[in-house]
């Protein structure tokens, strides 16, 4: 069974988003750390790119101080070999395809064995290429998070029935980042997928406040939120460790509401 | 070919999003490619619009002088809007009108496709944004000033290298937020699958042409092809009818910038590795990590650390070859064009100019080489200027 299902044991999940490297990765660590704390049920790290398209201005700018900084694949392993001295819960990464291919396909996924990543989110691998990497993952039981778009329509069951971990509704259209209003219908895209699949389903893009949370949660397994924390870490820089606490175990308190 | 696949590049790499759409476009292409009416359609805008077909004209001064080969130039320079870019748009568009869309975006480097969607956005009635790297939109300050003559919207991109790679970026972050209504008009032959064989069906008229006019004149194939590349539109629509030509070289010049050996040049051939990025595996300039490298040209049309899949392949199975081109080779040969032939081409076309000075010489004087002049030089004017230490303005 996915690891990432412990995630989802104790009632409706929060999943929070940091680049890693973002101010630094010894920073990414207490951050993360602070995320469990906090109440996060999983936690994703951003793996920086120089190009990340799917991603609004918050977590560009953020993969920019990271690789700045000296951030790479290898130190961001590094960052997982120590938060898991620490704590058992389900890390999942997000990045892009070359960082992955550039690294070596069989490498990658050994390496997030060895370190104990559980999944990946690959924003720009559609279902029609992901199996090029399917199999390499999956012989290293790292799941690939599928995401199902607003546009997806047809192209949901298909996607659905294949997902491991958990399946990924990206709740707008565009980009990641803040938002005021949601205007997609979640919960049928969420009915659409339950029909198809009995893997949890979580909601993100676009999430930041606890009553956004409260409202996805009503349909979702997990709420997901990236840039409001991300926001935090910009903000406050090296002592943003308090505030990501705040923020995580009011968003979880939103969350718990639908239990 | 199936897939998108040109070998081992190619595919389509792009979020979710944007996937039906992808679908949509390529069976409208399916349809339309194949439909009478709308051919008929295209082949008058190309002719009465563009002023197609282009001149393939004879450089014999130039030939002279070097005293090797013969050269004849593709006078794409000469179509409306001043490069080889409104073949592919003139396409596209009238596609995505079909698609019933209302709404066009594209990236832009140079100026040369932005001014050319912004073109035929105006003929068609079409909303029209551009999104263009900071760098280039002041490297191209006039192009800028022309879209928006246009009824185009230029937005500046201020992420990243702010230059082309980054245009790419941002465009795909807006197609991803709006595509209902709204086409992507890519200008390369990049990108997810099927934006590189649209884009060189397109401007495959180049070489269509350019074949039928050379057996016209000289009675025989040339011996050799040759064309400037930085995502390799031009180039690809000069090389494709002459693929199954064996004995025709194909040749494409990329931006050296300082020199292939330097961390400032944009030759991804000479210097790429196999990566994943803008929705295609190709070629890409990148470290270690797969970080994509900051690239550097003189030329804002060739500063793109990729080149399209069907040009990774043809270097693969050794079709064509790709040869580095410096900046300063690159500006004298914008200057010998001007001085020995009385034109001023783009700088990016002047690659392929540079590289012609160095082969003919060593061809004997049967042989022929035709160079595709991509664009004219006016945009570039003012940059060959500061170049050369002078300070106008534009």
């Amino acid at each position: 069974m996915s690891k990432i299902a412990k995630a989802f044991e104790n009632g409706k999940a929060f999943i929070g988003f940091l680049t890693g490297g973002d101010p630094t990765i010894e920073k990414s660590e207490e951050f993360i750390m602070e995320m469990v704390r906090g109440g996060a049920d999983l936690v994703e790290i951003g793996i920086p790119f120089s190009d990340p398209i799917a991603e609004g201005e918050v977590i560009q700018e953020a993969n920019i101080r990271a690789l700045a900084n000296g951030t790479t694949t290898d130190t961001i392993f590094n960052l997982v070999i120590n938060v898991r001295k620490k704590t058992d819960i389900p890390l999942v990464f997000l990045t892009y395809l070359n960082p992955v291919f550039t690294y070596g396909l069989e490498r990658f996924f050994a390496r997030c064995e060895e370190t104990g990543v559980d999944g990946i989110i690959i924003p720009d691998l559609p279902y029609e290429e992901k199996g090029e990497l399917a199999q390499i993952a999956a012989s290293h039981g790292i799941d690939i998070i599928s995401l199902i778009a607003p546009t997806s329509e047809d192209r949901i069951k298909k996607i659905a029935s294949e997902a491991t971990g958990f399946v990924y509704v990206v709740s707008s259209m565009g980009v990641t980042g803040v938002r005021n209003e949601i205007k997609t219908d979640i919960e049928s895209i969420v009915n659409v997928v339950k029909s198809a699949t009995n893997v949890p389903v979580a909601v993100g893009f676009g999430i930041s406040t606890p009553e956004q949370a409260a409202n996805i949660s009503q349909y979702a397994d997990g709420v997901i939120v990236g840039s409001a924390i991300v926001k935090l870490c910009a903000k406050y820089g090296e002592n943003a460790a308090p505030h990501i606490h705040e923020y995580i175990k009011a968003m979880k308190n939103a969350v718990r509401t639908n239990d | 070919m199936s897939n998108g696949r040109y070998g081992i590049h190619g595919g389509q790499y792009i979020p979710e999003i944007l996937m039906n759409e992808i679908i949509n476009l390529e069976k409208a292409y399916e349809k339309y490619s194949k439909d009478e009416e709308f051919n008929n359609e295209l082949d008058k805008l190309m002719k009465e619009y563009a002023g197609r077909p282009s001149l393939l004209y004879y450089a014999e001064k130039m030939t002279k002088d070097l005293g090797g080969a013969k050269i004849y130039l593709k006078r794409e320079d000469l179509n409306h809007t001043g490069s080889h870019k409104i073949n592919n748009v003139l396409g596209q568009v009238l596609l995505a009108k079909k698609m019933g869309k209302t709404r066009v975006i594209a990236e832009t480097g140079a100026g040369q496709h932005g001014v050319a969607t912004a073109t035929v956005a105006a003929l068609m009635g079409m909303e029209c944004e551009i999104f263009m790297g900071k760098e280039d939109t002041d490297r191209q300050a006039l192009n800028v000033f022309r879209m928006e003559l246009l009824g185009a919207k230029v937005h500046p991109v201020t992420s990243g290298t702010m230059t082309l790679k980054d245009a790419v970026n941002e465009t795909m972050r807006e197609w991803a937020s709006r595509v209902e209504d709204t086409h992507y008009v890519l200008g390369s032959v990049m990108g997810p699958h099927p934006f590189p064989m649209i884009v060189r069906d397109f401007q495959s008229v180049i070489s269509k042409e350019a074949r039928e006019q050379i057996l016209e004149t000289e009675g025989k194939l040339p011996n050799a092809v040759l064309a400037c590349v930085g995502g390799g539109s031009n180039a690809m629509g000069m090389f494709y009818n002459f693929i199954n030509d064996t004995d025709v070289k194909l040749i494409g010049c990329e931006a050296a910038g300082h020199g292939a050996d330097t961390d400032m040049n944009a030759a991804t051939i000479a210097n790429g590795t196999l990566g994943i990025f803008h929705g295609m595996k190709s070629y890409f300039c990148q470290d270690e990590y797969g970080q994509i490298a900051p690239v550097y040209s003189i030329s804002a049309g060739l500063d793109y650390p990729g080149i399209g899949p069907e040009h990774a392949h043809l270097n693969d199975i050794k079709r064509a070859t790709y040869v580095p081109i410096t900046d300063d080779e690159a500006v004298s040969a914008f200057e010998y064009l001007a001085k020995t032939e009385g034109i001023i081409c783009a700088i990016e076309s002047a690659h392929a100019v540079a590289y012609a000075k160095k082969l003919a010489p060593t061809m004997g004087k049967d042989e022929i080489i035709i160079i595709c002049l991509s664009g004219r030089g006016d945009k570039d004017v003012a940059a060959i200027a500061r170049y050369r230490g002078v300070e106008i303005f534009e």
